[in-house]
Formats: C-alpha cells, sequence, structure tokens
C-alpha cells in the first residue's frame, strides 16, 4: 500500500504538529511536552479537568476531542502504543484548574499502568485525581468478566458526557459518577473487512483472508469472536445489533444514541448503507434514537471495517451529550 | 556468602551492551510480538535502549548510574507496557546499587528483589501468564539458590542466566493471562512471549557483563 509518510519513525510528531497546525482556534501544543495536546479553553479555574490519552492511529481519537466543554488535555502515545506516564501526568496538569482532573480513558494494560503511575505522580503535585475505565467491547471479554473488557468508540459519548458535565460546574465526583454511568451505558462491537500495517513494522499483523470478515475485531486487529464468509451488509449490520443489543439488554422504550464509524478505510458511503438496516433493527427492539453519529470517529490506521456503539440514555445523559461543545472531531 | 564482587563504577558499560543487544534484535523481537500481538515490542524496545545508549555515550556513568538513565528515558519516552515495567524495574535496581562502589551477590539479590517489587507494583501479572516475569522470577530464584548452596558469585551468575532462557522458553507452552495477546485465549500457545525474550536478552546480558568483571576482594 502507498502512504503520506516522511520518516515512518517521525509518524506520530509529523501527525500531531499537522492537527494543531489545523485547529489553531480549539487546541494548541504543550510547551512541556510534545505528545500533549491541550484545549485553548484550558485549564479553567475551578473546572474539573477532563484528560484522556492513547496510542496514535486512532484519529481523530483521542486528540480530536479537545476542546471547548469537551477533553481539556490529551496525552499521545506511539502508534497503537500507550502514552508514557509522563505524558499522562503532564496532561494532567496541564488540565488541572484547582478542582480536580479526571481521566477517562480505555481498558489496555499499558494505559492502566502508565495512568496509575502518573495519578502518583499527579499526587505528589497535590492534584487529586479520579479515572473511569472504559469497557464498552462487548467482544472483548463475555458478559460475567466486563472488567476485561477493552475500551472503543463508547468513549467518545464517555468524553462527552464528561466534559458536559464538568463544563456544568460539576464536582469531582458528579463527573467521575457521570462519566461511569455513560460508559456503563455503552456497548460497542467492530467487524473487520481487512488489516491495517504499522509503518515501522512494515507488514500487516494479522491477517483477514479475501472473502472473510472478523466479527468483534478490536481496535488494534485483536481477534474477535469468529471468522466468517463475508455477508451482506445487510446482514452484518444485523449481526452487530444483535451481538450489541442482545448483551445490553434494554427495556423497550429506552432512548439511545448510535455512533457508527468507520475503521479508517471503509467509504462512508458504506457507513451509511450499514445504518441503513441498523436503524430498523434498534427500531424493531422498541428502542428510540435519539441522535444518530455517522462518519470516522475512531479509527485503526487503514483498517477495513466498522464499530457500532449504542449508549442508552437517560435525561441527564440526553442533556448533557446535546450540550454545546466544539473539538475538531466533532464541529 | 562468598566475598566476590564487581565494581560499580566501571560496569556501566553493561547497560550500553544491553543496548546493543537489543537494538540488534530489534527485527527478531517484533516478530515474535506480531505472532500474538502487534509486533512493535522490537521497534519500541530498540527506540528507548537506543535512545538511552546515546545519553551514556560519553561512557563516564557507573552501573547504577546507566540503569537509572535507562530507566527515566523507559518512562518518560516509550510508553506502552514495556516502558513502565522495565522503567520501574531499572529505576529500582538502580537505587539498590547506586550508592555501593563494589556489587557483591547480596547486594546483587537485592537489587533484583526491589526490580521485581518494582514490575509487581505497575504491573497485575503472576508467574505462569505468559510474560517477562517467566523470565525474571525463575532467574531471581536460581541467583539466590545458587548462593544458598554456597555457589560461587560467577557460578551463580551462570544458574541465573540459564534459568532466565530456560524460563523464556517456557513461555511457549503458555497461554497468555494478561495484555494485547490474553485475548487470543488459547490461540496465544505455541510461541514465545516477546516481553520474556527481550527480559532473557536484559539479564543474560547483566550477568554475563557483571561475570567480566568479578574479581575477589584486594
Amino acid at each position: 500500500m502507498q502512504r503520506f509518510i516522511n520518516n515512518p519513525d517521525d509518524v506520530v510528531d509529523d501527525s500531531v504538529r499537522g492537527f494543531v497546525k489545523a485547529h489553531k482556534d480549539l487546541v494548541r501544543l504543550s510547551e512541556k511536552n510534545r505528545r500533549v495536546v491541550v484545549s485553548t479553553a484550558a485549564p479553567v479555574k475551578g473546572k474539573v479537568g477532563v484528560i484522556t490519552g492513547g496510542g496514535s492511529g486512532h484519529e481523530p481519537a483521542f486528540v480530536g476531542y479537545t476542546g471547548r466543554n469537551m477533553l481539556d488535555a490529551v496525552a499521545i502515545g506511539e502508534l497503537f502504543s500507550s502514552p508514557t506516564a509522563k505524558s499522562f501526568h503532564d496532561a494532567i496538569k496541564e488540565a488541572d484548574g484547582g478542582a480536580g482532573v479526571i481521566c477517562l480513558y480505555g481498558n489496555y494494560a499499558g494505559d492502566n499502568m502508565n495512568v496509575k503511575m502518573a495519578v502518583k505522580l499527579a499526587a505528589k503535585d497535590g492534584i487529586e485525581v479520579a479515572t473511569v475505565v472504559a469497557n464498552d467491547d462487548v467482544c472483548s471479554a463475555g458478559p460475567e468478566e466486563r472488567d476485561r473488557r477493552r475500551g472503543v468508540a463508547g468513549e467518545i459519548f464517555m468524553w462527552k458526557i464528561g466534559g458536559a458535565k464538568a463544563a456544568s460546574g460539576a464536582s469531582l465526583e458528579e463527573v467521575r459518577a457521570v462519566s461511569q454511568k455513560a460508559i456503563d451505558n455503552c456497548r460497542s462491537i467492530g467487524v473487520g473487512l481487512g488489516p491495517c500495517t504499522l509503518p515501522a513494522v512494515g507488514h500487516p499483523n494479522f491477517t483477514i483472508e479475501p472473502g472473510t470478515m472478523e466479527v468483534g475485531i478490536g481496535h488494534h486487529g485483536e481477534p474477535g469472536i469468529r471468522v466468517e464468509p463475508l455477508k451482506t451488509a445487510a446482514e452484518v449490520a444485523r449481526d452487530m445489533c444483535k451481538i450489541v443489543l442482545d448483551d445490553h439488554n434494554l427495556a423497550e422504550g429506552t432512548e439511545v444514541a448510535v455512533l457508527v464509524s468507520g475503521l479508517g478505510a471503509t467509504p462512508l458511503n458504506e457507513l451509511y448503507i450499514l445504518n441503513d438496516t441498523m436503524e430498523e433493527e434498534i427500531t424493531a427492539r422498541g428502542l428510540t434514537i435519539h441522535r444518530t453519529f455517522i462518519g470516522n470517529y475512531f479509527t485503526s490506521l487503514e483498517m477495513v471495517g466498522a464499530t457500532l456503539t449504542v449508549v442508552a440514555l437517560d435525561e441527564e445523559l440526553k442533556s448533557l451529550l446535546d450540550a454545546d461543545a466544539s473539538c475538531p472531531a466533532m464541529l | 556468602m562468598n566475598m566476590q564482587s564487581f565494581s560499580n563504577s566501571a560496569s556501566g558499560a553493561i547497560v550500553t551492551r544491553m543496548a546493543e543487544r537489543i537494538v540488534e534484535n530489534r527485527a527478531y523481537l517484533s516478530e515474535i510480538d506480531g505472532k500474538i500481538g502487534d509486533g512493535d515490542h522490537g521497534v519500541n524496545m530498540a527506540k528507548g535502549f537506543g535512545m538511552a545508549a546515546e545519553r551514556l555515550k560519553d561512557g563516564n556513568a557507573g552501573l547504577g548510574e546507566a540503569m537509572n538513565t535507562l530507566g527515566d528515558v523507559l518512562m518518560s519516552e516509550i510508553g506502552g507496557s514495556m516502558g513502565p515495567l522495565y522503567g520501574m524495574m531499572f529505576t529500582e535496581f538502580s537505587e539498590v546499587i547506586e550508592d555501593k562502589e563494589q556489587i557483591d551477590p547480596a547486594t546483587f539479590s537485592a537489587m533484583l528483589h526491589k526490580g521485581l517489587a518494582g514490575i509487581q507494583e505497575v504491573g497485575s501479572a503472576k508467574v505462569g501468564d505468559k510474560t517477562l516475569l517467566d523470565t525474571f522470577v525463575p532467574a531471581l530464584e536460581a541467583f539466590d539458590a545458587a548462593n544458598a548452596d554456597g555457589k560461587s558469585f560467577g557460578e551463580a551468575l551462570d544458574a541465573f542466566s540459564a534459568a532466565a532462557e530456560k524460563g523464556r522458553d517456557s513461555t511457549i507452552d503458555m497461554v497468555a493471562k494478561i495484555g494485547r495477546a490474553s485475548r487470543l485465549g488459547e490461540r496465544s500457545r505455541g510461541v514465545l512471549d516477546a516481553g520474556a525474550t527481550s527480559c532473557a536478552i536484559i539479564l543474560t546480558t547483566l550477568a554475563e557483563g557483571a561475570k567480566e568483571n568479578l574479581a575477589e576482594p584486594a
């Protein structure tokens, strides 16, 4: 595959610089750390700081959700690799407005370790840090082991809702509680049709045979629950809805928001084809769709495939989801 | 306890040699990681160890100081899982030996135990989970057992290296219980763990360098 790259080792720094140049109105690069992006609005005195961090290669996640009433700072890792504890720590310091900082991140071994160390370092600075770990990826572990599930695109709803709550002047504990509720109310699934390649490695690190698909694939190509022959879009959409909604087990009449994200190399055109059936499947279960987001919200380099996230909303979550905010990924 | 020891201040080059070995094995470590992980272990390790070697190239640092530099680089520049795990390991190693002029078997053992505690403080793996601990823990135990048996420092270091390599190889038949590879379940059996493999490179290079520098008390 042909790519736009200068040097494989510089992919992350080159991309972050271009991102910051494009979105100067909303973000800036930290002066402390070239792997931390900060909202131009941050820190806000007296407001709970909201941060995340994660590996690169998922653009617009994670950096693209930095902005006004969204994430105050984001720590950036190498491609598909957790940011350092130092970067998480610097993001915490950049976001600190004196009311504590919440770190809303995904359940991966590296992120868990680096966040844990960063929280300790921040404690030495006298900054109180709370954490919420996203675990919305249904196929990454069974329902009895939800704490082992990975965090995927549901994190976007967690950031939006947590960011809005913090902007409303809520306390650290209130922001933590509503962010936890947001992610608890999310379920996601990915389906992969083609693999991706880390530029410095040079070849795909997993294979998806032509004519097949990986149901339940993770954001770094982690294997799913089954490999099966590629089906029509309608059949795939029905399977994705079934897996997500069976696990979710929502009462009829529940309001939901739906997010369908491409994994990097799937055209928007196909995401709309999937949504055509997904909308029918979701409403057929008696659920009401409050809003639908379709786009490349959380990608995996040039992986071919899509993810579906369904978040159940109550009045509080709905108003926070709809609250005013702006960030490069959701203009 | 035997009285052999090696000099801290004259042994900083062991860390440079470790970095060379890691950089030489960049492609190999990525290849084995690619079988059950995302294939960047060699890339990230070589980046971190290479950066540390660059900072140490004037050659003035002793072993403790060099380990501290390496630990700092891994924790502040590398990230992922290996940055904090090896970063803690080397930082803790360094804390035990930094103000010792001579490193004897008791100090070496204390260093290993402190490093293990550091790894366990950040990570949650146990022996048998198919991680670097499957190399580290048997190596440490073999070193302590050799000392308890009255073996020389050199013999204990040989036992340490042999156990590290055996521990590394034991991961082939393990099912990963933690980290990205654990999502594969049974599919993770049959290949080496990349972290256990890099850990064996680190520990055997450490033992080799220590052994070369051993001296009887004057």
